[in-house]
């Protein structure tokens, strides 16, 4: 376990160590228990479920200002669009609601989630495209506007349920889950940050003027409603946002990494409740 | 769907409004990234609450008012089941305006 | 739609405050049609033009309300330290003065100072929350109209990130 923590830190820390170069056997199992117990350790005064509210939990300034802003806050307009999204009829009489279990409500917490047969990682997003194209309709884009709007709905349906991700005893599964970690833990762009630099070794530390948020719950907030956006954002919008901050090539939105990361992200969240849609600075 | 949502809860003679309005309040400073040029001042102006007839609260409001504007405000004389009246105009002449029920 | 008739000189007057706002020399023909075209559009009835195009506190005081104003510790003005973002400050002002008519918030590093202006009639409280812009760092005032007097408490909020597009 604190084996596990030591490699983790030995990436952030920039030595030639691989992870898991003995290529143990992948243990999602235990990695959820030395990342949960990593973050408790570091932060011993916040509840657990704080964490899904991300840079809000780790400020007390901030925390206030959220707070006014979630008496009311901005991102309704966009629940109310995704509903209606959601139900409004394809050319061939279905709709949305009808290629997601109980209609698309209450499921969130459950994705992303392994398709066997698909052989990979279906992410929220992934699925509402796939759901358009096979009836025909036009995809949405995955970062913003309509996607962004769908996903809103489905989390606010599921507003409160515990994050609910399996990583099932099937090869196909753990690779992905695997690389998924691989790519949280290494660096990327001129600035040479690993995801895992901000979110694991630094949470709760100002960049520039931002108070940097901890990796744990990252997911269950999501879709999130920036103040420096002035708009809503998928995990597709900020995982592409993330790498140009720190100057590397984004991939295209739900590239494999892409989903690869939400879905190990997403699964050391588990039982954290979904917050999102959420503000953020 | 109306531009503007509204909760007013009643409590004692005293009714707690919030409203939150789906508005761009285009300040006129911000340059359209695409184009370069600047996208015009578009905000509301007025935005007034009227209830029994009487209007209870008035916002005048500039380009340096939030996106998505948000306001709260409380007056006594409501209760529960009473009617509130929203109603708001912008510099573009564009206007919106909802009645909803106190809570 | 609200429509309004709209007298030459007004519009003529709207041209120069459209030009004004943009303040950009060497604009397009787009740009011009499309200043006309909001010129056209006359301002709200009751829309306090003047005070908002006033850049510090007394002038925007006088266009208002046409009186200066005086310090009062009765006025509660929260409003963080340091913003989150410029572009959405959570600001709210609360008074106990007696016979309040109206609260204004004015941000005098913001390029208008004037950000909002409230009419408080009999049996409404002396309270608003908004959310404000801030192009910068600024001592954020808020003025409350007691009794026909003015009265104002301020506060500076540190602003990081600016609210105009920055």
């Amino acid at each position: 376990m604190l084996r596990k923590i030591f490699i983790a830190l030995a990436i952030i820390v920039g030595t030639a160590q691989p992870l898991l170069a003995d290529n143990a056997k992948v243990d999602p199992k235990a990695d959820f228990k030395a990342f949960r117990e990593y973050f408790l350790n570091k932060f011993p005064n916040l509840k657990p479920n704080d964490f899904v509210n991300g840079p809000y939990s780790m400020d007390v300034g901030l925390r206030k200002q959220w707070l006014a802003i979630e008496e009311f806050p901005p991102y309704q307009f966009a629940i109310d669009r995704g509903k209606t999204l959601m139900n409004k009829k394809f050319k061939n009489g279905k709709s949305l609601a009808d290629c997601f279990p109980n209609k698309g409500v209450g499921i969130r917490q459950n994705y992303p989630y392994f398709d066997k047969k698909q052989g990979k990682v279906v992410t929220l997003e992934l699925a509402v495209n796939q759901c358009l194209e096979k009836n025909g309709e036009k995809p949405f884009k995955y970062t913003k506007a309509k996607m962004a709007a769908v996903f809103a709905y489905m989390s606010d349906t599921s507003r409160g349920k515990p994050m609910n991700i399996k990583v099932p005893n099937d090869p196909g599964a753990l690779a992905a889950y695997k690389k998924g970690e691989e790519y949280f833990y290494t660096r990327r762009g001129q600035f040479n940050f690993a995801c895992a630099s901000c979110h694991v070794q630094l949470p709760g530390k100002h960049l520039r003027t931002e108070v940097l948020a901890p990796a744990l719950g990252i997911m269950n907030a999501m879709p999130i409603y920036r103040s420096k956006w002035g708009g809503l954002g998928t995990v597709s919008r900020r995982l592409t946002s993330c790498n140009k901050q720190v100057r590397a090539a984004p991939l295209k939105p739900q590239d494999e990494l892409y989903r690869d990361v939400e879905y190990y992200l997403s699964y050391m969240g588990n039982g954290l409740p979904i917050s999102g849609p959420s503000s953020r600075p | 769907m109306s531009t503007i949502r509204v909760r007013a809860v009643s409590s004692g003679d005293t009714t707690v409004v919030q409203s939150l309005i789906q508005h761009p309040m285009d300040s006129g400073f911000v340059k359209n990234k695409k184009t370069g040029k600047l996208i015009p001042p578009h905000h509301i102006e007025v935005l007034e609450f009227v209830h029994g007839g009487k209007t209870v609260f008035t916002a005048l409001w500039g380009p340096a008012v939030s996106k998505n504007p948000y306001v709260k405000f409380a007056f006594k004389g409501a209760k529960k089941g009473d009617e509130i009246k929203v109603s708001w105009v912008d510099n573009e002449g564009q206007s919106d305006t909802l009645t909803a029920k106190i809570g | 739609m609200i429509q309004s008739p709209d007298a030459p000189d007004r519009a003529r007057r709207m041209i120069l405050k459209g030009a004004a706002v943009c303040g950009v020399a060497g604009l397009g023909l787009a740009d011009m049609t499309l200043l006309i075209g909001q010129a056209l559009a006359a301002d709200a009835k009751g829309w306090p033009a003047e005070a908002f195009k006033q850049k510090n506190e007394a002038d925007v005081l006088k266009a208002l309300y046409g009186k200066t104003a005086t310090a009062s510790d009765k006025i509660a003005l929260d409003a963080p330290e340091i913003a989150e973002n410029g572009a959405v400050v959570p600001i709210a002002v609360k008074s106990s003065l007696p016979k309040v008519t109206a609260i204004a918030i004015l941000i005098p590093h913001n390029p208008y100072t004037l950000t909002a202006a409230y009419k408080i009639p009999e049996g409404t409280e002396a309270m608003v929350a908004n959310r404000l812009k801030m192009a910068k760092t600024s001592k954020v005032i808020a003025v409350v109209e007691s009794d026909g007097k003015l009265y104002t408490a301020s506060k500076t909020v540190k602003v990081t990130v600016g609210g105009c597009g920055g």
